[in-house]
């Protein structure tokens, strides 16, 4: 990407990415030391559910939205090889979002919105922080407009050509978006907006929560899908190899974004409003999208080892040391794979029915998540950001060196902070506590993992602010880089013409409609058919 | 044989859907391991069945409706019914109210080794109720009635802990449970209701 305006434009996104990152990472290190109460004059309950509520806010949606949209505009133009087309747009979509996280982080960081970042009415927070979280995913829209009419233009002057993999895979993302926003989109605008104004008392909080559950669990794979965009296109050539097999990767995506979508009940594994039945239909759901993740992982793992044999790699293992584990994207990839295997297989126990009820709401899931989107997804965003920094900046990479040891302590802090939390959601502990102040024998166990988690929110921290001290310094005093094009994988066999279904979307909307309607209708249709007592709103 | 574009196109849209079902667009060792992954899959959801239709293990699913701010004026949720009752079957059965910030009553004593079933309802926002390391848990969510069955094999003494954020004062939301031996129960019991 030649264009100025558009580098400037990808960068202003980022910025606002890891800048919600930052100030999210420093809330993390203060509630782990809240959390722990070594420091008695730490300790306040509306302090610290304030900053949880902030950390969760600018982490899973200003962090994720910012940096997902900027970098797809990033992917559109250079693998496209056009200009960012519907500049208004782009430009109206970054200004809405931006608005929308001002207006929300506002009242956050003034405890006036201390509901969390799923705010599960009937606890109220104030209407601007509704309104804040609204126009970030009105913004977002804008972006999937542009994305969508990029891939649809780019296809119409070029009928029969296949659309390159990285924009298959950001067109998927956009249309996935689409559709998982709409569940909260609907809660905001018919509940949570009108109710918080004052203009209808009650809330129906049963069909609340079903509607964010419609959103919470595929906003996961929007995070995720440019991760694995990178694990597919970014690090085969940064280790020397090539992609292994792009129909199997297209066949990951769309699987990912069909039945990403209509399994949002595990959420509600122990919920009383929804039955039974539809529980265990949308847990069949829930398995069923770990295979595209299981295809993920063994594509990736093939494009590896014939990277490391192509490198001199030896024997059953001999191929992984051979790989270039300083290069900052093969280290992140490695070390995001280790992760992604140890929270998905928690993840596979909170999906199972009725085994989720031990961990349910515990800190196992906290655990669980830290290591999926902490550690997976973010991690595979380091390396993107250490990859196009250079491009987008035209200077050098400040210090490669601190970008692998930056990589290294986040795993090895990540590693320290969920896996006491894994233990202590065994243990029973609750999620979403600041302090632990039940005084029994069984809760007496949980102290030592409660210092321990302190130990790897301090790394965390410190890997954080040399990532972006990193950043910081390759743009304002690094050195001209040479060469600025960015370099997407080939695949292993040159792929002949694809079929419709693995070159755009038409059938598969067609198909997520469908298993849409299956899956949420009746049950969000149920509310309207019973009688329900909608309870007021509440403080906290 | 000529056959038109659109009859060409839909073949070739039908001959893509068998591919992605048998994975022939895959590379021979990809399609080994979609194998196995199906095959993993199809073992875990196996067991999740198999507990499910044969052994009756189901999340708490009781979609019962009531009126969180008229509880005190309910057959079962005012407060002179709560706590732990024999049933005219002999089953037990535990009522409990959630409100900000404790459980009621706030201690409650049930027999090892029996199916409790447990009754919960919330006068004001959400909670979540759950005897750590036992697979007693439950949302409590305002409006619903939650129903769990459930039996604990030893006695102990095991706190019910909040599980879901419910305000500030949320981390002091927990109240106790004593699990005592079958026979001690039910003779102590018995004894207060003077039955032989």
């Amino acid at each position: 990407m030649s264009e100025k305006a558009a580098q400037r434009f990808v960068l202003q996104h980022f910025w606002v990415a890891f800048g919600a990152f930052g100030v999210a990472s420093l809330l993390g290190f203060y509630q782990v030391m809240e959390r722990s109460g070594i420091v008695p004059a730490l300790q306040s309950p509306a302090v610290y559910f304030a900053s949880v509520s902030t950390h969760g806010v600018l982490m899973a949606y200003v962090l994720t939205t910012f940096f997902i949209m900027g970098f797809s505009y990033y992917v559109a133009v250079t693998s496209l090889g056009l200009p960012i087309r519907h500049w208004m747009l782009a430009r109206v979509g970054f200004g809405v979002a931006l608005l929308g996280t001002v207006l929300a982080a506002i009242p956050l960081l003034l405890g006036k919105a201390s509901v969390l970042y799923t705010f599960y009415p009937p606890v109220q927070a104030s209407f601007w922080f509704y309104l804040g979280a609204t126009l970030l995913v009105v913004g977002s829209w804008f972006w999937v407009a542009v994305m969508l009419l990029m891939f649809a233009g780019w296809k119409r002057t070029r009928p029969g050509e296949n659309v390159p993999l990285p924009m298959f895979a950001t067109a998927a993302n956009a249309i996935l978006w689409l559709w998982t926003s709409i569940g909260v989109a609907l809660e905001a605008v018919f509940q949570l907006l009108p109710w918080s104004l004052g203009l209808v008392d009650t809330i129906d909080v049963g069909l609340a929560r079903t509607l964010f559950s419609w959103t919470l669990h595929p906003i996961v794979y929007f995070w995720l899908i440019p991760a694995y965009l990178a694990l597919y296109v970014f690090v085969p050539p940064a280790a020397g190899g090539k992609l292994f097999s792009e129909q199997a990767a297209r066949v990951a995506l769309v699987m990912i974004m069909v039945f990403g979508l209509p399994i949002g009940f595990h959420h509600l594994y122990v919920d009383p409003e929804q039955g039974a039945g539809w529980k265990l239909a949308h847990g069949v759901g829930t398995f069923a999208v770990a295979i595209p993740t299981l295809l993920t992982a063994f594509t990736v793992t093939a494009s590896l080892e014939m990277a490391g044999r192509a490198a001199g790699g030896k024997g059953l293992f001999g191929w992984i040391g051979a790989l270039p584990w300083s290069n900052p994207m093969v280290l992140a990839a490695i070390l995001s794979l280790l992760m992604l295997v140890l929270g998905g297989f928690g993840g596979l126990i909170n999906a199972s029915y009725a085994m989720n009820t031990m961990v349910h709401n515990t800190a196992w899931v906290s655990g669980h998540f830290h290591l999926i989107f902490a550690g997976t997804v973010v991690t595979m965003y380091f390396a993107i950001a250490y990859h196009l920094w250079p491009r987008l900046t035209g200077k050098t990479l400040y210090s490669e060196s601190y970008a692998a040891l930056q990589l290294w302590a986040w795993f090895i802090g990540m590693v320290i902070l969920t896996t006491p939390w894994h233990v202590l959601g065994l243990l029973g502990q609750p999620r979403r506590i600041s302090s632990v102040t039940y005084n029994t024998l069984l809760t007496l166990a949980w102290d030592p993992y409660e210092l321990a988690m302190v130990v790897g929110g301090l790394i965390l921290l410190l890997s954080a602010g040399l990532f972006l001290f990193n950043l910081a310094k390759t743009q304002l005093a690094g050195s001209v880089a040479g060469e600025t094009q960015v370099v997407y994988a080939e695949p292993l066999h040159p792929v002949g013409p694809l079929p419709d279904l693995l070159n755009g979307f038409k059938w598969w909307n067609v198909v997520i409609l469908f298993l849409m309607l299956a899956s949420f209708g009746y049950p969000i249709a149920r509310f309207f058919l019973m009688e329900t007592h909608n309870p007021t709103a509440w403080g906290y | 044989m000529d056959i038109g574009p659109q009859k060409g196109k839909r073949l070739a849209t039908g001959r893509a859907m068998l591919d992605l079902l048998l994975g022939s667009t895959f590379d021979p060792l990809e399609r080994r391991w979609l194998f196995v992954a199906l095959g993993m899959i199809g073992i875990f959801l196996g067991g999740i069945f198999w507990s499910a239709f044969t052994r009756g293990v189901h999340p708490p699913s009781h979609v019962e409706t009531i009126d969180s701010a008229r509880l005190h004026l309910s057959e079962e949720f005012a407060e002179d019914k709560l706590g732990v009752r024999t049933q005219a079957d002999g089953s037990i059965r535990v009522t409990i109210v959630a409100a900000r910030y404790g459980f009621f009553p706030a201690q409650i004593e049930i027999p090892a080794d029996t199916r409790v079933t447990f009754r919960i309802a919330s006068v004001d926002v959400l909670h979540g109720a759950h005897i750590p390391m036992t697979n007693m848990s439950t949302m409590v969510v305002p409006g619903y009635v939650s129903e769990v069955t459930t039996t604990f094999p030893k006695p102990g003494d095991f706190p019910l802990l909040c599980n879901e954020y419910c305000g500030l004062g949320h981390d002091h939301m927990w109240s106790k449970v004593t699990v005592v031996a079958k026979e001690s129960w039910f003779a102590k019991h018995h004894a207060q209701r003077g039955t032989p």
